[in-house]
């Protein structure tokens, strides 16, 4: 890795880590007796182990000329790498939660390992860890060939990566001390926002950099979505942090907003998460690997076109079908159910434009299970943004609201489109990137895509049930106008629907973890002879760019 | 002058309906425009066709 640094860029990586050293160092003696000291020891340990990295390959010889005659990859499968460790680990922790609320008791007593400081660890360790190094790995991927332009440089990749990853790991150890600004989605406290407010305006510029060298006149779409995810996920992440710390030396900060404008800016922030973060970057990740990996052209780019826009209009303002019957002003609260019912008609572009692209190859989709989780993906994106804009009419969210029924519709996104795009995405783009003819073991790959659907089916099924029930119970009158049911009746009925949903948990679970010992073992397998590969070599000049068999 | 309650709801309810229907056209007339078919056609198309799977260098 250090090897692939030109000696500047070498510079470069030392003066920024020497900078986070005496940074990490400044926050462990600020933070004596706080957790934030616990972070500033962590930045610093970390800051120093770079440090020692880049001199150990420092005085390697420089990386060759010839390096920009290929897209520069090796960010791209660390991502990967590293967004399926986070997906085994945050999905275990999802599971181990699943089971605490069928047996409370699971806690055994320690506080970091009670339900409030573990579900974040979950939310986060999926949505940033695995979702987010997928995202930033396949974006690295796609922009450069859809560009058809290198990088601009070596070391703001790394950059991003690696400090995207130890804002995770700062979250996350972080829940388990207890430091949390009680926001969903936006739990980690004001040094860690600070920390990917820089990451994320570097991931920003180097996109555009990238997109300024392109070759392609017109911008592949799939950019469009990813650069959406960035920009976005940028104006929420700093709008809805805005916060004073108590001191310079303590984790605990306060929000600049307050009451009924704090839940907005919240729910603002979290809606647009599932917007932007959620759906617009993972929808970049299909309209590049889907069209790729059936060999069709996307049916058609004019809907995917609209379909962005009107995905980029809509949401901004649905995010107060979160606030139904509180004291946001009513019109607000229609205002955000108006725009969720409208968000089904680019939702529906979308999903609709992907299942039309595989009209005409369904043969594929039955032989290929790459292809297979790309489709259910799609479909389970149709689904999921129609549950979402009719839960989100203010009557229907009068029984879902505060219900399992909101667990089983994110987690009908999360794991039925979310998490299977970007398992499509993975096994498509790691043979591509190894430059292996399939992976370790396409058996596999269908083995983890049959676990992947019966899990997800199990876990929204259950989730239905539960939060159908739930609400049921909760608006259930008796005679004499009093309700019918305790909260602990409620409570009663619901532990069957726990105890299936964390068996759906766990098939989720084992189909990740075999995901992830398959791209091990591809990894590791010996790859075949390069002229083998017709399909990913460089064209000898003069040589027609469209060969046969494409 | 103080942003009221009723300023911002005037605000929303009459700016806030013209922008995004002016924006909703813009994207429709954009989306197709008989001049854009062709560089669409080819964006479409050109993600399938890097079989060379380098970049460009100039």
């Amino acid at each position: 890795m250090i090897a692939e640094l030109t000696t500047n860029e070498r510079q470069t990586a030392l003066v920024i880590l020497l900078a986070l050293a005496v940074t990490g160092l400044a926050m462990a003696i600020a933070g004596q007796g706080d957790p934030f000291g616990v972070h500033g020891a962590l930045v610093m340990v970390v800051a120093i182990a770079g440090v020692f990295t880049v001199i150990s390959g420092y005085y390697a010889p420089e990386p060759s000329d010839s390096r920009l005659d290929s897209y520069y990859d090796t960010p791209t499968k660390f991502g990967i790498v590293v967004a399926m460790i986070w997906a085994v680990i945050a999905m275990f922790v999802g599971d181990w939660v699943a089971w605490l609320l069928a047996y409370p008791n699971l806690t055994f007593d320690a506080a970091w390992s009670s339900f409030g400081r573990l579900r974040p660890v979950h939310t986060s360790g999926v949505i940033f860890g695995f979702g987010g190094n997928a995202l930033i790995a396949t974006s690295f991927y796609v922009m450069q060939r859809t560009s058809r332009a290198r990088l601009p440089d070596q070391l703001s990749p790394w950059f991003v990566l690696l400090g995207y990853n130890l804002f995770c790991i700062v979250a996350a150890t972080g829940y388990l001390m207890g430091v949390t600004q009680s926001k969903e989605y936006a739990e980690p406290e004001w040094y860690a926002d600070i920390w990917l407010v820089i990451v994320w305006v570097a991931y920003f510029v180097l996109y555009l950099r990238t997109l300024a060298r392109r070759k392609e006149p017109h911008i592949y779409v799939a950019n469009w979505y990813y650069l959406a995810f960035i920009l976005v996920v940028a104006m929420l992440h700093i709008v809805n942090n805005l916060a004073v710390p108590i001191s310079w030396g303590s984790a605990k900060s306060y929000s600049l907003f307050s009451g009924v404008q704090d839940a907005m800016t919240e729910w603002w922030y979290g809606h647009n998460a599932v917007a932007f973060f959620l759906t617009s970057g993972f929808l970049g990740m299909l309209y590049y690997y889907m069209p790729k990996r059936a060999g069709r052209p996307i049916y058609s780019y004019r809907m995917s076109i609209i379909s962005f826009w009107g995905i980029t209009f809509f949401y901004m303002w649905a995010g107060s079908h979160h606030l139904h019957y509180t004291a946001l002003p009513q019109w607000v609260q229609s205002l955000g159910m108006t725009f969720s019912v409208m968000l089904l008609i680019p939702s529906w572009v979308s999903a609709g434009n992907a299942l039309m692209t595989l009209n005409g190859a369904w043969n594929k989709v039955r032989d290929d299970a790459v292809l297979r989780f790309m489709m259910v993906a799609a479909v389970f994106y149709g689904l999921t943004t129609f549950e979402g804009s009719f839960m989100a009419i203010r009557p229907v969210n009068s029984l879902s609201h505060y219900t399992d029924w909101t667990v089983g519709h994110v987690h009908a996104g999360a794991l039925g489109w979310v998490a299977m795009i970007t398992f499509g995405a993975i096994y498509a783009s790691v043979p591509w990137l190894w430059k292996r003819e399939t992976m370790y073991s396409p058996r596999l790959v269908e083995v983890h895509f049959w676990l992947a659907l019966a899990g997800t089916v199990i876990y929204v099924f259950a989730m239905w049930n539960s939060g159908i029930i739930q609400g049921l119970m909760w608006r259930t009158y008796n005679e004499s106008g009093t309700l019918a049911y305790s909260f602990v009746d409620s409570l009663v009925a619901m532990h069957p629907y726990y105890i299936a949903r964390a068996v759906g948990g766990v098939f989720f679970l084992l189909g990740t973890a075999i995901g992830l010992y398959n791209i091990w073992m591809t990894i590791r397998t010996a790859p075949r002879a390069a002229s083998e590969l017709a399909a990913d070599r460089p064209v000898l000049a003069g040589a027609p760019a469209l060969q046969a068999g494409e | 002058m103080a942003l009221d309650h009723d300023i911002l709801v005037w605000f929303s309810k009459s700016f806030g309906l013209f922008y995004l229907l002016a924006l909703s056209l813009i994207v429709l007339v954009y989306a197709y425009w008989p001049a854009n078919r062709k560089p669409f056609e080819r964006a479409a198309n050109a993600i399938l066709h890097d079989d060379d799977d380098k970049p460009y260098r100039g």
